[in-house]
């Protein structure tokens, strides 16, 4: 011990001795940390003559004080030292059992240690099993003998392995009866880690643990996880563990059951064949009765996840060219007990034997076979046996089922597909179904199409042409539900994916002959079915554009048939003009994915589109009123989402070559691009063009301001300024919003810089010379709201001051209003412009921001303001509010609340509707301060509870019911009075306000009444 | 499961009963949502809003009464469900009350 007598210089050999008398006496428990901590280890002699005591206690307390410093020093050991204790702590092993726990703890001290010199682990195992019983120790004294087992087997594990079975068997008789959650965990690891490392075992000792039911301190579920790991961890365990399992699902106990199936499931993850052969038949038998007769759905699931497992498991094993097949015999054995409930004509046990079969079916490739080449030819025969349509429907979603499974398999040989042989027969089941009277079978018929379509190689070109024309058929179903036309719908669009050649040739031609037939019939003025048999058209052919080379046929067809319109062929209406447009942006969409494609759509569609919208804006000779429908707001706005939805996804040296030929038409004139480009006057909607040709600057918005954001514009510039001149023309608004949106888009998408500086400046100057007086004051104000909202998004600096302005204005007698709903637009998303998905720049959090940044100064502005122009105020906070994610406002709403309180008075409906929406979650998030304010807003909820406005009336009526949440005693004196007043709603004339009239009367008339 | 009830008359088919699905809540129409389109109190509101008296309109009078064919004493149950002083004594029964509340209130 030279390293200690070394030490001993330094320390006081005095104080030392004090101290350990001090502890060993129990007067202190401090010094054993500090005697540890101060000297690290020191001579053996300090303590001699308390381990020497005649009195256990004594002995105990100096054992555990030198325990608990060898536990500090541990690493400073030297070997002839761990020698010389190890002897000492093994000797102490027979001593008074009061002496007990602190050599186990010594001894933990000791595995620890690195120079622990080979052999003496053993030994030291040896003693334990030999001299303690574990078991009639405390819990914390098992839990170290568990951390010496432990700590030996990390770093000894070869030594331990010498010991052979002398070692398992020890240690299983050191946690024979183990009860204790927190050992019982520390336990399963080590059996884990006996069995995962291959220590020689006597299993038959391992199988008699089940967790106990009342473990406590750690959750069962752990308890469960850890002995499932232990138990199946080896397929040495089967044979015993399997009938424990068999026994554990048969018993009553919902959570043994589920268990049981689980554990069941993750044991088929290791064994094979030959640990489950004698145990199939129970097993099944097991399996299957809780399937049939289950009362809960998660052992039902589980059933079916277990047998899943032990079919797969089955599939898996290599067999010897002797041995039977266990698999055959095992789905012989299921389908012997499912298939006759498949063909009980009051199919009551179709479903469970169905899912048992897909259970069994969904593990391999060979149970999938095996099940389905028995079960399809009967279900095949068993549609034609039952003639009701629901009957039929259940057997169709049963083969629905098995097709299903086919797709997770795939057959390299096209010849040992199993489905091939019933191709046919299931073709014709499909289409009888597809032609039944019964919407449900239809619809089942449909997916079954579709799944049976995702087979490949499956069905002949016969075969999709018929389908093809039943698709054709349902899409244009005149029902009362749409359920049935929108699945044919979908389909078609799945299965155009994969056979594009059949829809092109089988479909295509009949929807481009039923758009033509439509207008001639049309011109005989064949009333409104027609309307609908061609809006159909127009949506089946936007359905089938799934696949690119569909698209270069369907495209053509719609702008053909716009073209057709336009030329005056045809009394084109508003609607159909926009259910074209429609039908070309959702092409449009279908195109994003593909860049070929999207690139494709773009190039053919919207010079097309542009030509079509220039045309119509020349002046006119003959005035013809067609032409003009191409100009009307909505047209527009449907031309608009066309352009945008086209452009978004473009990548940008595409898009470059577009803009470069679009923003010249603007500018200039130039519409050599253009596909009919003899136009009888100039394009040149900035200059001195007609309105119309103004109105299409809307047209240009959707496409520059879609662009990414790495384009480069040309003209910029010269652009910026007209758009900036034009938002301030004052003879049509619609272009110019257009104008300022797209003058906004731009600015929004601009990197910062001088020129984006200049841009703003040039704004300001336009805005503010526009507001001060004159006739376009509301188109300046237009102009002024889309800068802010561009700035407000990005988090520019200037926002800031904008807003202010925007703030001032709305004390203004003229633009009051108008500013207040500008509000909303600053916190709501538009579609058109400054989206995200039209490459905006657009800051995550930009609504709280705002509502931080602005509502004290519109709460200090409301206060300022003369009484005339409060609402504007109220107005604009309620637009703040309301869209801000309630989470977020409710920590501000206190400090609103006099507002709010007075907003419940102000006139607008607007402003009351927001106000009952802000004060709701209030009311059932802060009762108590609520409370306060009782009586206004018992008075002022009645009050609005017979507002003109049904929203308003609904929102006043679900406040009134969140006010049952205020204290009772704060609520009682008003409940007479509430009572008779919420009479009256209760006979409103809508129901949605009764339906809230009703549950806020029944909570009131709880209130204070026993048992609420 | 519903009873024959639709399916002409009134037969109750246990043996094979059809089984419906569960409707779901009732899909707001576009009148519903029209200010100006009075909505009449129908079967199906009846059902799923207004359970209690007070919960109906003022203009209206209720009867409750057992489903004929329901229950073993129905003569006898509709007779004291018609006898309003015995309502009113069962409903001063403090546990009574305390239970029917428990039922009818909204919080879990």
């Amino acid at each position: 011990m030279a390293a200690a007598a070394a030490l001993e210089a330094v320390a006081p050999t005095g104080v030392l001795w004090g101290l350990v008398q001090d502890f060993v006496m129990g007067h202190q428990e401090g010094p054993a940390d500090q005697v540890a901590a101060e000297l690290q280890f020191t001579a053996f002699d300090e303590f001699r003559s308390s381990l020497e005591n005649p009195e256990p206690r004594t002995r105990a307390r100096g054992i555990q004080l030198l325990s608990q410093v060898l536990l500090q020093c541990h690493s400073l050991l030297l070997e002839k030292e761990v020698v010389h204790l190890i002897l000492f702590y093994e000797n102490r092993l027979k001593d008074h059992h009061l002496v007990i726990p602190s050599v186990l703890q010594g001894l933990r001290a000791l595995s620890l240690c690195v120079a622990l010199p080979p052999g003496l682990a053993v030994s030291v195992l040896k003693a334990i099993f030999q001299e303690v019983h574990v078991q009639s120790l405390p819990q914390v004294d098992r839990h170290t003998v568990y951390s010496i087992i432990t700590n030996f087997m990390r770093t000894r594990e070869e030594e331990l392995k010498g010991l052979g079975a002398d070692f398992t068997f020890g240690f299983i008789q050191v946690m024979d009866g183990e009860k204790d959650p927190r050992n019982l965990l520390v336990a399963f690891r080590i059996v884990h880690d006996l069995i995962s490392r291959d220590y020689s075992l006597d299993t038959q000792g391992l199988i008699t643990v089940w967790p106990p039911n009342d473990p406590h301190g750690i959750q069962r579920e752990d308890l469960i996880l850890s002995l499932r790991a232990v138990l199946a961890s080896t397929p040495r365990f089967a044979e015993f563990l399997l009938p424990l399992l068999i026994e554990k699902v048969d018993s009553e106990i919902l959570s043994a059951k589920l268990d049981s199936l689980q554990t069941l499931n993750a044991c088929c993850a290791v064994y094979g064949q030959k640990e489950l052969k004698d145990f199939l038949p129970s097993l099944w038998a097991s399996i299957r009765r809780e399937v049939f007769q289950t009362a809960s759905e998660r052992v039902e699931a589980e059933g079916l996840a277990a047998l899943n497992s032990l079919t797969a498991c089955l599939s898996r094993s290599v067999l010897r060219a002797d041995a039977e097949d266990l698999l055959d015999s095992f789905l012989s054995n299921i389908l012997q007990d499912c298939r006759h409930h498949l063909c009980e004509p009051d199919m009551k046990l179709v479903w469970p034997s169905a899912k048992l079969l897909q259970a069994a079916a969904g593990a391999s490739a060979r149970a999938c076979d095996h099940i389905t080449s028995n079960v399809l030819p009967l279900l095949l025969e068993q549609f034609h046996k039952h003639t009701q349509s629901n009957q039929r429907r259940t057997i169709l979603e049963m083969i629905l089922g098995f097709l299903k499974l086919q797709q997770k398999w795939s057959y390299e040989d096209k010849d040992e597909r199993p489905l091939s042989g019933f191709k046919d027969q299931l073709c014709s089941l499909v289409f009888m179904a597809l032609t039944d009277p019964s919407t449900q079978l239809q619809l089942v018929g449909i997916r079954t199409l579709t799944v049976l379509g995702a087979q490949p190689d499956l069905l002949s070109p016969g075969d999709l042409e018929l389908a093809v024309g039943h698709l054709y058929r349902l899409s244009f179903l005149e029902e009362d539900s749409p359920s049935c036309r929108v699945a044919a719908l979908e389909a078609s669009g799945i299965l155009a994916t994969l056979y594009p050649v059949a829809f092109s040739s089988h479909l295509v031609p009949k929807l481009a002959e039923e758009l033509c037939i439509e207008e001639s019939d049309l011109a005989r003025g064949d009333g409104p079915t027609k309307c609908s048999r061609h809006l159909r058209c127009l949506q089946a052919l936007s359905a089938i554009s799934t696949h690119p080379s569909i698209v270069k046929e369907t495209l053509p067809l719609l702008l053909q048939h716009l073209c057709h319109m336009n030329k005056g062929n045809t009394v084109a209406g508003t609607s159909e003009v926009i259910a074209v447009c429609q039908s070309l942006q959702q092409v449009a969409e279908k195109c994003q994915r593909d860049p070929e494609s999207c690139w494709y759509f773009h190039q053919t569609a919207i010079p097309c589109l542009l030509a079509l919208a220039v045309q119509a804006s020349m002046p006119e000779k003959e005035h013809s009123v067609l032409k003009k429908v191409l100009l009307e707001d909505e047209v527009l706005a449907a031309m608009v989402s066309v352009i945008g939805t086209a452009t978004t996804h473009l990548s940008p040296d595409l898009a470059a070559q577009s803009v470069a030929h679009i923003v010249p038409l603007f500018l200039d004139g130039n519409i050599s691009f253009l596909p009919e480009n003899s136009f009888p006057g100039r394009f040149q909607p900035f200059q001195d063009g007609s309105s119309g040709q103004r109105r299409l600057v809307a047209l240009l918005m959707a496409f520059v301001c879609s662009l990414p954001r790495t384009v480069e514009i040309p003209q910029l510039n010269q652009l910026m300024r007209e758009l900036l001149e034009l938002s301030c023309c004052h003879s049509c608004p619609f272009s110019s919003t257009a104008a300022a949106k797209c003058f906004a888009g731009l600015l929004n998408k601009h990197p910062a810089g001088q020129q984006l500086d200049e841009f703003l400046q040039l704004a300001v100057d336009k805005v503010e010379a526009g507001l001060s007086s004159g006739p376009c004051r509301s188109q300046a104000f237009t102009l002024l709201l889309w800068v802010t909202k561009a700035l407000v998004l990005r988090y520019h600096p200037l926002s800031s001051c904008l807003t202010d302005r925007l703030m001032g204005l709305l004390s203004d007698p003229e633009l009051g209003p108008a500013a207040a709903d500008g509000f909303s637009l600053l916190m709501s998303d538009c579609t058109d412009v400054l989206t995200r998905a039209g490459h905006a720049e657009v800051r995550i959090m930009f609504r709280q921001r705002f509502f931080t940044d602005n509502v004290p100064a519109l709460v200090r502005g409301f206060h300022a303001a003369p009484q005339d122009v409060k609402p504007n105020y109220l107005k604009g906070l309620s637009h703040v509010l309301n869209r801000l994610p309630k989470p977020v406002l409710l920590p501000e709403l206190p400090t609103l609340l006099s507002l709010l309180l007075e907003a419940l008075s102000c006139p607008d409906s607007v402003v009351q509707l927001s106000t009952l929406s802000c004060l709701q979650p209030l009311l059932l998030e802060a009762p108590q301060v609520m409370s306060l304010h009782v009586d206004t807003l018992v008075t002022k909820f009645l009050n609005l509870s017979s507002s003109p406005s049904m929203a308003v009336r609904i929102a006043a009526l679900q406040c009134m019911h969140a006010l049952t949440r205020l204290p009772t005693p704060v609520l009682l004196p008003y409940k007479p009075q509430v009572i008779r007043a919420l009479a009256r709603p209760l006979d409103d004339k809508k129901r949605l306000v009764r339906k809230e009239a009703v549950s806020a009367r029944g909570e009131w008339f709880l209130l204070g009444s026993p048992g609420s | 499961m519903v009873g024959g009830s639709g399916m002409g008359g009134g037969l109750l088919e246990n043996a094979n009963p059809l089984i419906y699905e569960r409707s779901g809540e009732r899909p707001v129409t576009a009148g519903e949502e029209d200010e100006q389109v009075p909505d009449s109190i129908d079967a199906r509101e009846i059902f799923d809003i207004l359970k209690l008296l007070r919960s109906l309109p003022q203009r209206f009078k209720m009867d409750v009464h057992i489903t004929p064919g329901t229950h073993a004493s129905e003569h006898a149950v509709n007779k004291q469900l018609a006898d309003k002083e015995r309502v009113a004594a069962a409903l001063e029964n403090t546990h009574l009350l305390e239970v029917v509340n428990q039922c009818l209130s909204a919080r879990s």
